[in-house]
């Protein structure tokens, strides 16, 4: 089947270390966290990975009061890969603009703060908020971004855990090549950090980071590794087809290369190697390429202490010692696990590498767990390496939903 | 209370809830909506916060008698006296 090429032309992010993918980037390359400590409802002090961007910048205060945090992101990261891609939609219909989130759950935040709210009123439902609903819908990130921008084209969320950043991604190229939109906003968003169920499960789970020092507690590879780091973000994309980005002589980040997302099957939310080598290699072969010719495998891996070693036994299983020219890293290490925005965001920081051929570390690992140890993984110190060309981006999530997405180096 | 300490509370949740509007020229006998971008949610929480912050219930068939300052303050102010009365 003939398949329409599709290119990024736009990058919009909040991360917990950067507003904008310049300053992003230049924060992974400098080794600075950007996890703090942050106060957790009814669970005190925790390390979280917060974002600092100005809500304002795109928003109305009654937006923001009406509005969700999720919202909030995801409108902020929209306009900002809008203006970074340079269409201007001016007075044209925008009837032909799709909107794809990734979200790995949403509606959490609002019912916890109104359960809390009518607590303080006995319980009594009459105090429960009216706008609960249009708040904790699940595809209220996307049309709190067509609200704010007047697009009129589909807009929804694709809920896939932890694979939701990819997801969102995947989906938009494929709403383009089936001729569905002419643009498309794609990636994914977290708010996680403002429900305390999100920490209080993980820890349940015996899952959840701690650590004295906030910008020591992500530290998947490590051999003292203990568990996930919460964090917010989000990360749109703007993706067109090729030809509509020449003609408008469009800056090009990168070209969607191949992709593949399947399931594990096997259990709630323990991953599962044999899926996930699958997944990689199945978009690999998607992409048209061989595992030599991945110059970067920026993985999931969100510092449990099993999880890290399954996804690097898939690794293992795909790339082997064959693969000179992979670099393995991990953004986690920086930024905490975004949720529904990792996937998203872990390809941005990586993306400018296409030019300046650097590969970012994975920091904090003081001590490699052997059974983490991978050839080609690049700890605590960017790496320039000889080219890169393709980039493979791993996310996977609970109920064994495994995503990878590739994006090559555009070459016309 | 007297009507004017009414129109004042008014104001201060409509200054919460439409946090962008410029409320130093709100003219008291004018429909709140015609000189504010406010819509039938914000009403309601005009209702939720006379519920929450006074103990004032204002039942559904009586929103009407929001539509204004004036005619708010005439609605409510003698509500506000009674409310007072049983403390």
């Amino acid at each position: 089947m003939q398949t329409a090429r599709i290119v990024i032309t736009g990058v919009g992010l909040t991360a917990p270390n950067g507003n904008s993918l310049a300053e992003f980037r230049q924060n992974l390359l400098n080794g600075v966290s950007g996890v703090e400590h942050k106060e957790v409802r009814y669970m005190g002090i925790q390390p979280a990975g917060v974002c600092h961007y100005d809500p304002l910048k795109y928003q109305k205060k009654k937006e923001l009061r009406v509005g969700t945090r999720a919202g909030s992101i995801s409108i902020y990261c929209a306009r900002e890969a809008l203006a970074d891609s340079g269409l201007d939609f001016g007075a044209r219909p925008t009837d032909r603009v799709g909107i794809y989130i990734g979200c790995t759950e949403h509606g959490n935040v609002e019912t916890e703060n109104e359960v809390f709210a009518i607590s303080k009123f006995g319980y009594d439902t009459k105090f429960w908020s009216h706008y609960h609903n249009p708040r904790t819908v699940a595809n209220n990130p996307a049309g709190e971004i067509s609200l704010n921008l007047g697009i009129t084209g589909p807009a929804y969320t694709i809920g896939a855990a932890c694979a939701a950043g990819n997801l969102g991604l995947i989906h938009a190229a494929q709403m383009l090549r089936l001729g569905e939109v002419d643009c498309a906003l794609g990636g994914g968003v977290s708010e996680s950090i403002h429900t305390f169920g999100i920490f209080a499960g993980f820890r349940s789970q015996g899952a959840l980071a701690a650590h004295p020092d906030p910008k020591k507690a992500s530290r998947p590879f490590d051999k003292s590794r203990n568990g996930i780091v919460v964090s917010e973000g989000g990360c749109l994309y703007v993706l067109e087809r090729l030809e509509d980005a020449q003609t408008r002589g469009a800056k090009i980040y990168g070209e969607i290369g191949g992709y593949c997302v399947n399931s594990d099957a096997s259990d709630y939310v323990l991953p599962n190697p044999t899926r996930q080598a699958d997944c990689v290699r199945r978009a690999i072969a998607h992409a048209g390429l061989q595992p030599r010719d991945i110059h970067i495998v920026n993985t999931h891996a969100t510092a449990t202490p099993q999880g890290d070693i399954q996804e690097c036994e898939a690794i293992r299983a795909v790339f082997g010692e064959g693969c000179p020219d992979t670099y393995i890293n991990n953004t986690k290490s920086f930024i905490g696990h975004c949720m529904g925005a990792a996937g998203a965001l872990e390809l941005a920081g990586n993306l400018p590498a296409f030019d300046d051929r650097v590969v970012h570390p994975t920091i904090n690992v003081d001590e490699l767990d052997p059974a983490c140890a991978l050839p080609g993984l690049v700890l605590n110190q960017p790496k320039r390496v000889g080219r890169v060309d393709a980039i493979l981006n791993n996310s996977f999530g609970m109920l064994g939903i495994n995503s990878t997405l590739i994006v090559k180096r555009f070459v016309p | 209370m007297t009507k004017d300490e009414c129109k004042q509370r008014v104001i201060d949740i409509i200054a919460d809830i439409a946090p962008d509007e410029d409320l130093s020229n709100l003219k008291s006998d004018v429909k709140l909506r015609d000189q504010l971008q406010i819509d039938s949610m914000d009403f309601l929480d005009i209702v939720m916060e006379l519920r929450k912050r006074h103990g004032l219930e204002v039942p559904e068939a009586d929103y009407g008698q929001l539509a204004s300052l004036d005619s708010s303050a005439e609605y409510l102010t003698p509500k506000f006296n009674a409310l007072a009365a049983k403390r």
